[in-house]
């Protein structure tokens, strides 16, 4: 379980996130609505824990240990996993081997890049010239390889042609264990398959795309740094479509 | 013979004569009297202390000779192993090349001038020796032939000149390392190299150079390059030396003909390298690419590069990126000349640092803040060198990984 409670987070001087509460129940995945700006990215690189992110105030609790000052790498080897929106290019260091190291020498490199439509990609630097399509392909590969419990994604969808949106989505589902949404496994009852899910998501999303594919639990609306709104996913991006943000605005004055 | 004591007179003349860059080595500290070492036989070779056999190792050499087309072994002044494994492949001493065979006088001291500086005229007043490798016409070469200069006796001046051929239509593959004993702090190496890659030929040339803290090294190399002809250099160092200076230099005399020069350098604290390369491309069609890659790890490095474009249609890339990690200096002059209209030519040159960024992805993945450096800089060092034979590539990266994990 992740457990955020009044989280104050600070860059640069200036404070970019407050009072936040966030919980992500085992087998939950949420998805995160908000306008540019508005502290998403941050949130997320906070809970990964990139130190430019300061913790002012609060607390980040990952598998009942408390996280909030413990360094990037910590964070990973308790199961803690992202794909970025934006991610740099390591000169000299191929793909292939940026999956060895997310799976600890462990994984099937060629059958996993299979699985997403990477192969011809593994001989290239991480991330050299990759198109926004590949990136984000590219990231889900190494999020395969590292199969973390808790993922949090960038704007999956972001850049990602009509061709690859599909797999991007399928992919995405069946990291988080919600694959038998789309392909109904019939060996097991949908009931069934909910409880045993333990994979936690987290999903940045502007344009809802991904929740054709990913049945989320629910949905956050982040804005202005803060938390406004917690609801269905789709009643959200419905509300967003049609009064844009405005009504955040309202929510945030309420709360105050 | 005339043309001898022309090359002596010629030397003695500029027996002091300062280098035109880097700093002047006084070099009445060193002694440059013969050190006589026994000749080896094959099985003599493995028998060498372990740590030599590493050093060695470490510097190319592989005492085995497995996957060899031969080895040419100097320590001090004296070849203690030469011999050819492959037919169409020629490795002698060139001392032994300068009494037997005439045609040697067509190489020797034809591209680097004998009057360059006072190394010059030392390599040519006091010759220790050094290697000749050729390959024969057509001939291609199945494992890359091996070079060793060992700097084994304290306060020694090594003093050798070598030639290497890769006659019409050949393919040659040099390995070759310049290391000094464990025990060795003080020494001086002076190493004129002349290389001929003849038409449609292929060369690489890889060198490792291993020194110790007190080590003063002076190379003096050129080559040529005819029509179609391709030469790969690759030089390697990742060790301390006091002061190295270089700037090999190579024509490209023959339409279609390519060289690439690619560096690799590590520094170490209080050491100074000034490497550079300069290429002519004085035909139609001909390119070239200089690449280098130096870390500077407390170091001062120069990296120079001088790209000379003499006629239209060609086409040459210098790069040079340095990353600045434990302090030092680092002073990238990257030059462009071009002398005709019609030329191709760029250069990029970066300075900088890891990026905290790449670290804290690969962290992200699980790797601690030390594994990512450390990948992150072994990826900064790995240059793809297109030509270059899978094995020696591996050698390279054996040297690297070695070298990273002495120094990070």
């Amino acid at each position: 379980m992740l457990f955020i409670e009044d989280l104050q987070v600070e860059l640069g001087g200036k404070v970019i996130l407050d009072h936040i509460d966030l919980e992500i129940k085992p087998g939950e995945t949420h998805v995160l609505f908000g306008p540019n700006g508005s502290g998403k990215t941050s949130l997320l690189m906070t809970i990964v824990g990139y130190p430019q992110y300061k913790v002012i105030k609060g607390k980040i609790i990952f598998k009942g240990q408390d996280i909030t000052n413990a360094p990037i790498n910590e964070r990973a080897r308790l199961g803690i996993g992202m794909s970025y929106q934006r991610p740099p290019t390591i000169h000299g260091l191929k793909t292939r081997q940026i999956v060895d190291i997310c799976s600890k020498g462990k994984a099937d490199v060629e059958e996993m890049a299979g699985r997403v439509n990477f192969s011809d990609f593994l001989e290239r630097d991480v991330n050299a010239g990759f198109s926004g399509g590949e990136i984000k392909r590219s990231e889900l590969l190494q999020l395969l390889a590292q199969d973390p419990d808790l993922m949090l994604f960038d704007e999956p969808e972001s850049g990602v042609d009509l061709e690859n949106i599909a797999l991007v989505g399928r992919t995405i589902a069946a990291l988080l264990q919600r694959d038998h949404e789309i392909f109904q496994e019939a060996s097991k009852t949908k009931m069934q398959l909910k409880r045993e899910r333990t994979k936690m998501g987290l999903i940045i999303t502007h344009t809802g795309y991904i929740l054709d594919y990913v049945n989320a639990d629910k949905g956050q609306v982040l804005f202005d740094g803060m938390l406004s709104c917690v609801s269905n996913p789709r009643e959200i991006l419905t509300c967003i479509g049609e009064s844009g943000y405005a009504e955040c605005v309202k929510c945030i004055v309420q709360k105050n | 013979m005339h043309s001898s004591e022309e090359l002596r007179k010629r030397a003695a003349k500029v027996a002091d004569k300062k280098a035109a860059i880097g700093p002047d080595v006084d070099l009445s500290a060193f002694q440059m009297a013969p050190v006589p070492h026994k000749y080896l036989a094959d099985e003599e070779l493995c028998e060498l202390p372990v740590e030599e056999q590493k050093r060695l190792l470490m510097a190319g050499l592989d005492v085995t000779e497995k996957e060899r087309g031969g080895t040419y072994f100097q320590k001090d002044t004296s070849v203690i192993h030469c011999e050819a494994k492959q037919e169409g492949i020629e490795v002698i001493p060139i001392r032994r090349a300068l009494e037997q065979n005439d045609w040697i006088r067509d190489y020797y001291w034809k591209l680097v001038a004998v009057d360059t500086d006072k190394y010059t005229a030392a390599a040519e007043l006091n010759l220790h020796d050094g290697y000749v490798i050729r390959a024969l016409p057509g001939t291609k070469s199945i494992y890359p032939v091996q070079a060793c200069l060992y700097l084994d006796k304290e306060s020694l001046q090594q003093n050798v000149h070598n030639i290497i051929i890769a006659e019409e239509g050949s393919e040659l593959h040099i390995i070759t390392g310049c290391a000094s004993a464990p025990h060795l702090k003080k020494g001086a190496h002076v190493g004129i190299s002349e290389f001929y890659v003849k038409k449609n030929a292929k060369l690489s040339f890889t060198m490792i150079h291993n020194w110790a803290e007190d080590m003063v090294v002076r190379p003096r190399s050129a080559a040529i390059v005819e029509e179609g002809g391709l030469f790969i250099n690759n030089y390697i160092c990742m060790k301390p030396v006091k002061t190295l200076q270089m700037y090999p230099s190579t024509d490209l005399i023959g339409e279609g003909a390519i060289a690439r020069f690619y560096s690799i350098i590590v520094g170490s604290p209080g050491s100074e390298y000034d490497v550079g390369g300069r290429i002519r491309l004085k035909k139609k069609g001909t390119k070239a690419e200089i690449v280098t890659r130096t870390i500077s790890n407390g170091a001062k490095i120069i990296a120079r590069g001088h790209l000379i474009g003499e006629v239209a249609g060609i086409k040459a890339h210098l790069e040079c990126k340095g990353l600045i990690i434990n302090g030092g200096v680092m002073h990238a002059i990257p030059e462009l000349e071009a002398h005709a209209e019609g030329v191709e030519m760029s250069h990029e040159a970066a300075v900088g640092k890891i990026a905290e960024e790449e670290i804290s992805y690969l962290m992200s993945r699980g790797l601690t803040s030390e594994e990512a450096t450390s990948t992150i800089v072994r990826g900064f060092l790995n240059v793809d060198i297109p030509g270059l034979p899978p094995q020696l590539k591996a050698e390279i990266d054996k040297v690297i990984q070695q070298g990273d994990k002495d120094t990070m």
